[in-house]
């Protein structure tokens, strides 16, 4: 391997761990809980998972141990609620890692595996190369590195884990209810909710603008400075969506960037987190946008940018009634007369601040 | 095969909605049971079960609308792949 290809293939960046997964004996906890049931939980790991919670990492378990034991041994050290998707089997850990990023809808290069063994440590480097693998002899350097350490803490980071258990439960209940989508959606009491940026909701919108990738117009990121301009420039509208329902919340999960004009209101970017995919939601806050374009009088223009994730994006303003205007290779304009405007869900309340 | 395309895609939706009843040519969105996931969903299934992708030019609403719009979309589709 070349220096170039060293440098490209390990290119550290900045807070792309999202959740680190964590082997439990001889790592979690000194000793093997089969052999001895009072392992000795080492404090300076359990400082090292509340110092990246705070930070808004999320944990996760990969360890080959009895389920129900270790469950009941993290329990009795209060540690069972820092754990997201634990997997306790006897599958390969490769699997078990596989599956956290699944539920957590998150990519493998946003996982970190801690393990003493050098056999799972190459198991799961051989099974899953985007994954970072950490020695648990080397933990103290390597968690302290710029890849645990994201771009952005908000009021949002601290409570992630909560955002994510909450989730938990609302999946399980999805997956026990036997009725039709619809009809489980219209159980959750949702409410989304709209508002004008305030500038507390600013880091949060520059980190969607980052982290949103399916359910974005245009992949253009935007800066908290470049976003508080536009947050109080008198053309523009920049709108936060955030989302409850009977579970809790979802936190603030969608943006929207107007510049308003005539004869035609122009969306300079709308995004959507993928935490409120299945929600039936997307068309919510684009709607908003419509009516309110209608109701100066306007069209409404949109940037649109191919970017090869974001066809859900394109396939929401397509069946909202807009078509292209103009496109110069992936750079599309979108525009609707804005004649027809669905109605919000019926499972959905909608309230506007 | 426009036949066999109606009857997967009446299917598909019928399993989604049990409960709602309507002719292959009616307005499914404006019998208002179909959001936009739904919609999103609709593309998928069509993509996957008939072998297409469908381009940006007929991805619209109006190909969407009912059963038969969407079995014409799908030949429209599998015959432009032949051809």
């Amino acid at each position: 391997m070349t220096q170039t290809d060293v440098v490209a293939s390990v290119k550290p960046k900045r807070g792309r761990i999202k959740c680190v997964v964590w082997d439990l004996d001889n790592t979690l906890w000194d000793g093997t809980l089969l052999e001895d049931s009072a392992v000795r939980v080492r404090p300076e790991v359990v400082e090292e998972i509340k110092r990246l919670d705070a930070l808004g990492v999320l944990h996760s378990v990969a360890s080959r141990n009895d389920h129900d034991a270790a469950m009941a041994r993290l329990k009795v050290e209060g540690l069972d609620e820092y754990f997201l998707y634990p997997q306790i089997n006897w599958n390969p850990k490769s699997q078990s890692v596989e599956r956290i990023a699944k539920e957590l809808n998150i990519g493998l290069d946003a996982i970190a595996f801690v393990d003493d063994q050098p056999f799972e440590l190459e198991e799961v480097a051989h099974a899953l190369p985007a994954v970072k693998t950490v020695d648990t002899a080397r933990i103290a350097t390597e968690l302290a590195s710029e890849e645990f350490q994201p771009r952005f803490v908000t009021d949002e980071s601290r409570v992630r884990r909560d955002l994510y258990r909450a989730a938990v439960v609302r999946d399980q209940a999805e997956l026990d209810y036997t009725g039709t989508n619809e009809a489980f959606l219209s159980t959750l009491d949702m409410t989304f909710t709209i508002s004008r940026a305030k500038r507390e909701d600013l880091q949060r919108a520059e980190e969607l603008t980052v982290r949103t990738n399916q359910l974005n117009s245009t992949g253009r990121t935007y800066s908290y400075d470049e976003l508080d301009a536009l947050r109080t420039s008198p053309d523009h509208l920049l709108l936060v969506a955030s989302l409850t329902d009977k579970y809790g919340g979802y936190g603030k999960i969608g943006l929207a960037l107007v510049e308003r004009g005539q004869p035609a209101w122009h969306l300079r970017m709308m995004l959507m987190s993928c935490r409120v995919m299945a929600r039936g939601v997307g068309t919510v806050l684009l709607n908003h946008v419509m009516r309110l374009a209608k109701a100066d009088g306007a069209r409404l223009r949109a940037d649109f940018v191919e970017t090869g994730r974001n066809r859900v994006m394109y396939v929401t303003y397509a069946f909202a009634g807009f078509s292209e205007i103009s496109r110069d290779d992936n750079r599309l304009v979108l525009e609707s007369g804005l004649d027809q405007i669905q109605p919000p869900p019926a499972y959905l309340k909608v309230n506007v601040e | 095969m426009s036949n066999d395309a109606r009857t997967q895609i009446r299917t598909f939706i019928t399993t989604k909605f049990p409960d709602v009843t309507f002719s292959d040519e009616e307005d499914i969105f404006a019998l208002g049971f179909v959001n936009s996931l739904f919609a999103m969903e609709l593309v998928m299934f069509i993509e996957k079960a008939f072998g297409t992708r469908i381009p940006n030019e007929e991805l619209h609403l109006g190909n969407f609308r009912s059963v038969a719009l969407m079995a014409d979309l799908v030949a429209r589709q599998t015959s432009a792949a032949v051809g």
